[in-house]
């Protein structure tokens, strides 16, 4: 995905703004506090509002999917004027079947979990309706790694 | 509008974050899955939701919300107080249910879609 991006994986080393942040596994106290930090930073570098829409659902989601399923995670955020990336990964059991778990409706959360609102199968679905480009690898037993990128104009409507 | 206003009207308990009751209502949304809420709820909403936990919270900031409603007499957990206060979250109380809420707000001119 960073093939649209002059420079490659070596401009997000060279991105303006750089932060990572430690997820861990099933600390529900904590969930959510990453994406609303993140959503600090972008509003204090100035996107528009669809932007940063944009970019706190997909944050949440990709969050709570290492909180809920994942093992020890990084939220790895990179921010230039004109895109925002998001790479966060853990190294929990992976995905199974990636096309499955990206379908709409589709969940393996426990029902503990969907007791309390989760696991409506709508995660995966979320980040790829905000994201304008979104890449997901995983390996079962080693983990998985949610890819994000959001262009900064406001006119951009994600990838749909 | 503003959340306090709605407070008010409806006879509603602030449990807490009434730092923010100024906050103004531009819609309404209910719903209990916490990704759907993510996915359709308008900006400068009052959420009708049964969820009482913790994340709830994190939900109405990153949705810029307005305030929660919590209804059929649930009441917060704990955590969810506690963040509501830091974040400045209104959480308000009814014995009511979502759809009675719903009518209520909808009667107040709390529309679905963002005013």
């Amino acid at each position: 995905m960073y093939g649209l991006v002059p420079g490659g994986r070596e401009w997000i080393e060279m991105a303006h703004l750089l932060k990572t942040f430690s997820i861990t596994p099933r600390d529900f106290v904590r969930a959510g506090e990453i994406s609303i930090a993140i959503q600090g930073i972008l509003k204090s570098v100035g996107f528009g509002q669809d932007v940063i829409r944009r970019a706190s659902v997909c944050a949440y989601e990709s969050e709570m999917n290492v909180v809920m399923h994942g093992g020890k995670g990084t939220f790895f955020l990179a921010v230039e004027p004109e895109m925002i990336v998001m790479e966060v990964a853990d190294d929990g059991p992976g995905i199974q079947d990636i096309d499955l778990a990206m379908q709409e409706g589709y969940s393996t959360a426990s029902p503990e979990y969907r007791e309390i609102g989760f696991g409506a199968g709508m995660g995966l679905p979320n980040i790829k309706k905000n994201a304008d480009e979104m890449e997901i690898t995983s390996e079962k037993g080693k983990g998985t790694r949610v890819k994000i990128l959001i262009r900064a104009e406001e006119e951009s409507g994600g990838a749909g | 509008m503003s959340i306090d206003e709605i407070r008010k009207k409806l006879g509603l308990e602030l449990a807490a974050g009434g730092g923010g009751l100024h906050r103004e209502v531009l819609s309404g949304y209910c719903g209990d899955l916490l990704s759907d809420v993510m996915a359709n709820c308008g900006k400068g909403a009052v959420w009708v939701t049964i969820q009482g936990h913790q994340n709830i919270v994190a939900v109405a900031v990153l949705r810029e919300m307005a305030g929660i409603i919590l209804a059929n007499g649930r009441r917060p957990d704990p955590e969810t107080v506690t963040k509501a206060e830091q974040e400045g979250i209104p959480v308000l109380c009814s014995p009511l249910g979502a759809y009675e809420l719903a009518g209520r707000l909808n009667a107040l001119g709390v529309g679905g879609m963002e005013q």
